[in-house]
C-alpha cells in the first residue's frame, strides 16, 4: 500500500460567527475571527489517496488526473470566494477549518473514480494551524 | 569605520480584500481583476519582511533591537490590518485599490515615519508564497 498526496491551494475570505448568538458572544468566543467584514487566508489542501501501484504505469493513480478532479469539484468552488457566502456546500455551517475539511471530503469522494481510495485530507489555514480528516 | 549590516523581522497578518476600480464598469473590472474582483471578497495570509540597514551600535552590538522592531510593526501595521477587510475596515484603502503594490507602499509610509532616517528601510510583502512585492524597488 502506497500513500500519494497532491497539494492544492485556494485563497478565500471567511468569518467565524454564529448567527444564533449576540455580537458580544461571538466576539468573546471567536475574537478577531468574528470581524463582521471578514478576513482571509491562503489555504493549502493536501489530498492523500492510497493503493497499490499499477504494474503498467507504476501509479497508484495519475496525480495529474487527481488534480483535475480536485480543481473541478473543490478548488473552483473555494478559490477567491467568500466561504460563508459563496460556497453551496458550506451553506448553514459554521465556517471553521474543522467543518470545511469534512465538507471537502464529502464533496470529493463521490467524484473519485472506482478504485481510488481517499485516505486523508489535511487543510492548512496558516503556517501554524491545520486540520486532518480521515473520513471517520 | 563601522560596517553596515541588514537586519530583518518577519510578521504576518491575515486579511480579506477585493481588487476593484469603482470608475470602471463591471465588465472591465471582471476582465482586468478576474477572480480577485469577487464582490464578497477573498483573502490571504500576508507575510511582511521588514529590512533595516545600519551600523551595529558599539555598545549593544545591535543595528536595531529586533524585539523593538517587532513591537513597532505590530502596533502600527499588524494591529491595523490583521483579521480585517482591507477595503472596508481600513482608512488607507477606502479610495485605494488594495493590491500588494499599494499595500507595501502604505506600510512603508507608516513605518518610515516611525524609524530613525539613519536606517535604510526596505520591505518585502508576500500575498501568497508565489506572489510578492518589494518597496522601495532596487
Amino acid at each position: 500500500m502506497v500513500y500519494v498526496t497532491r497539494t492544492e491551494h485556494f485563497n478565500a475570505a471567511h468569518k467565524l460567527y454564529n448567527p444564533g448568538w449576540t455580537r458580544e458572544k461571538n466576539e468573546e468566543v471567536f475574537g478577531r475571527c468574528a470581524n463582521e467584514n471578514w478576513h482571509g487566508h491562503n489555504f493549502e489542501l493536501d489530498v492523500t489517496i492510497k493503493g497499490t501501484p499499477d504494474p503498467d504505469t507504476g501509479f497508484v493513480y495519475d496525480v495529474k488526473k487527481l488534480s483535475i478532479i480536485i480543481h473541478e469539484h473543490v478548488i473552483e468552488k473555494l478559490d477567491h470566494k467568500n466561504l460563508n457566502l459563496d460556497v453551496d456546500f458550506m451553506k448553514g455551517k459554521m465556517c471553521s477549518i474543522e467543518n470545511l475539511v469534512i465538507a471537502i471530503w464529502n464533496q470529493l469522494v463521490p467524484h473519485l473514480p472506482a478504485g481510488v481510495i481517499l485516505h486523508s485530507l489535511r487543510l492548512r489555514e496558516t503556517p501554524k494551524i491545520f486540520t486532518e480528516y480521515f473520513g471517520d | 569605520m563601522a560596517e553596515k549590516v541588514a537586519v530583518y523581522r518577519k510578521e504576518n497578518f491575515n486579511a480579506a480584500h477585493r481588487l476593484h476600480n469603482p470608475a470602471w464598469d463591471e465588465a472591465t473590472n471582471d476582465r482586468v481583476f478576474g477572480k480577485c474582483n469577487n464582490p464578497n471578497y477573498h483573502g490571504h495570509n500576508y507575510e511582511l519582511i521588514v529590512k533595516l540597514i545600519g551600523e551595529p551600535n558599539p555598545e549593544t552590538g545591535y543595528v536595531f533591537d529586533l524585539k523593538l522592531l517587532s513591537d513597532l510593526v505590530k502596533e502600527n501595521i499588524i494591529d491595523r490590518f490583521d483579521h480585517k477587510n482591507l477595503n472596508e475596515d481600513t482608512a488607507e484603502f477606502k479610495n485605494l485599490n488594495p493590491t500588494a503594490e499599494n499595500i507595501v507602499i502604505v506600510i512603508y509610509r507608516v513605518l518610515r515615519n516611525k524609524i530613525d532616517p539613519k536606517f535604510e528601510l526596505k520591505l518585502r510583502l508576500y500575498e501568497t508564497e508565489r506572489n510578492f512585492v518589494e518597496y522601495p524597488a532596487g
